[in-house]
């Protein structure tokens, strides 16, 4: 039998083994939300984990036919609370393509601000609580105090800290305050040295190697078949961002790398390169936002827009480059100022349905490994 | 290579298997008949100037006037960097369409999650069980002619309102 890479010899001497199925979630302290997995296990070694979702199930699609296009973007902030800002910005851009309305320059230059720092919050988010799951206290709380101060950036951009709603169809709902771009500049400044402490305390440590390297490698044949999509896909070596390659928004004005996978620690494509891609993005993100405050031009931040909007009908399909990858939304029109369907495909959904395939031979904490590093938040699954 | 060049590829290979095309959309897709999607898909994964490795999206659209049910399959290719849109129209009161699970295995869930809601059946996925709603649900929730039962498990799913 072999585990993780070692060649075990089990001597049963003569006992009577049978498989367990055990079930872990929906209430977990490892799961990222309210998931539920069936592990088939001999012993510590897991046969298969089956999950199970549908715990968040909240039809956020149908309720969109209910509410109208203005009415459903509070809505998309809980598809994905942990990186609400990109939500708004796909519900906005979908309708924005249905409807032909243009946003203006200042318009997208605030939701790029808004939305690369909740990219940042979201990563710090997602890193702080792998650290935790594997069982590293302290570097979470280093996150988490990092991200607080995102919060309160936020909170005082549109007074919310983590459903923000700050997105309308046709811009953003207020301009920036006054004094934002020394407040944001002066957080970026003083996050730096954080993130070197960082991945001294973390990355270098030989532990947290040992748990996250050569764990679920994942083949860039794999991760393309599965719809692996945002960091999961940069990490098993395919350069892929929609900012870059599909750009939207005003992303082509702006400069930044791509980071993907190299197997630092291991084989590209394994839990540590999908940890090491959202830390290195954490850095480009900060770089887009030195460049925005740099170039945001003056003028209105949303263009005016019917209450009831009523788009020709048709449909149309955007992505949008969320913190869990790209984002897709569909939506439908009948001409009414209802969408006739709206569908939102997200990152952590494929990530979720690959856990099934990757389980085979892992051990039972591997799983939390798993879950932590492709980055699964629930409601992004359920909706 | 745009829509208009990908169409008629598809057009060239399997003829009136493709239905019709809308190029003259902000997304131009091509209506293709459900028992052909398989083949359609395959060819459009593995013919190398095509290359549409990876399925971006499918999703299942409920037309209760038309009285059909829409799938609608986004397609994109890293190496190319181009978009396919198909749709396919299955009847709504015998939605069976045949799986693209052999071809890109994100369709696995994906098709879990149309069946669950909408209540197409695809024919020879490996694994139709309801993904979302608890398995068991009576009813399809997404489809227009949806009904929400009163109670589940003696639990309302209405309440007073609470204004007055």
């Amino acid at each position: 039998m072999s585990v993780a890479g070692f060649e075990v010899e089990v001597d049963r001497g003569g006992l009577e083994t049978e498989e367990m199925t055990l079930n872990m979630g929906p209430q977990h302290p490892s799961t990222h939300g309210v998931l539920r997995f069936v592990v088939k296990a001999d012993g510590e070694v897991m046969r298969r984990a089956i999950p199970d979702v549908g715990y968040l199930h909240r039809s956020i699609e149908k309720i969109s036919e209910k509410v109208g296009y203005h009415g459903f973007m509070p809505y998309t902030d809980r598809v994905d609370y942990v990186a609400a800002m990109f939500c708004n910005q796909g519900w906005g851009m979908v309708t924005e393509k249905l409807a032909d309305i243009e946003v203006p320059k200042r318009g997208e230059y605030c939701r790029v601000i808004a939305a690369e720092l909740n990219r940042i919050a979201s990563h710090l988010l997602s890193v702080g609580t792998m650290i935790l799951d594997i069982g590293a206290i302290t570097p979470f709380f280093h996150a988490f105090r990092e991200r607080e101060k995102i919060n309160d950036l936020l909170e005082e951009l549109c007074g919310a800290r983590l459903t923000y709603n700050y997105m309308r169809i046709g811009g953003v709902a207020w301009d920036l305050p006054p004094g934002y771009e020394a407040k944001v500049l002066g957080f970026l400044d003083q996050m730096e040295p954080m993130l070197e402490e960082h991945y001294s305390l973390v990355a270098d440590n030989t532990l947290f190697r040992g748990r996250c390297a050569d764990v679920a490698t994942i083949p860039a044949a794999q991760a393309i078949a599965y719809n692996l999509v945002g960091p999961n896909l940069r990490a098993s070596g395919v350069r892929y961002d929609v900012r870059r390659d599909e750009p939207y928004s005003v992303y082509p004005e702006l400069e930044f790398d791509v980071p993907v996978g190299t197997g630092i620690a291991g084989k590209v494509g394994d839990s540590f390169d999908r940890y090491w891609v959202r830390v290195l993005e954490i850095r480009e993100s900060m770089k887009i936002l030195r460049q925005c405050f740099r170039q945001i031009p003056d003028g209105p931040v949303v263009t005016k827009v019917p209450r009831k909007l009523k788009p020709p009908a048709g449909d149309a399909y955007i992505r949008v480059e969320s913190a869990r990858g790209d984002m897709g939304w569909y939506a439908v029109s009948d001409g009414s100022d209802f969408p006739y369907r709206c569908k939102v495909r997200t990152g952590s959904f494929a990530a979720m349905s690959i856990v099934e395939d990757l389980s085979p031979g892992l051990m039972l904490a591997d799983l939390v490994t798993v879950i932590a590093s492709l980055d699964i938040v629930a409601p992004e699954v359920d909706r | 290579m745009d829509a208009a060049s990908i169409h008629s590829r598809l057009r060239e290979k399997f003829a009136d298997r493709v239905t019709s095309v809308e190029e003259a959309v902000k997304d131009p897709f091509a209506v293709v008949e459900a028992a052909a999607i398989v083949d359609i898909c395959r060819f459009l994964r593995d013919e190398a100037d095509l290359g549409f490795d990876v399925l971006s999206n499918q999703s299942g659209v409920d037309y209760k006037a038309e009285g059909y049910i829409e799938v609608v399959y986004h397609l994109y290719s890293y190496p190319h960097r181009h978009y396919a849109i198909l749709k396919a129209r299955v009847p709504r009161d015998a939605a069976r369409i045949p799986t693209v699970e052999g071809v890109w295995k994100a369709a696995n869930w994906l098709e879990r999650e149309i069946f669950d809601l909408l209540g197409v059946h695809f024919i020879d996925h490996s694994d139709l069980r309801r993904l979302l709603m608890p398995e068991d649900w009576v009813g399809h929730p997404l489809r227009k002619d949806f009904v929400e039962p009163a109670e589940y498990h003696g639990i309302s799913t209405s309440r007073e309102s609470l204004l007055r």
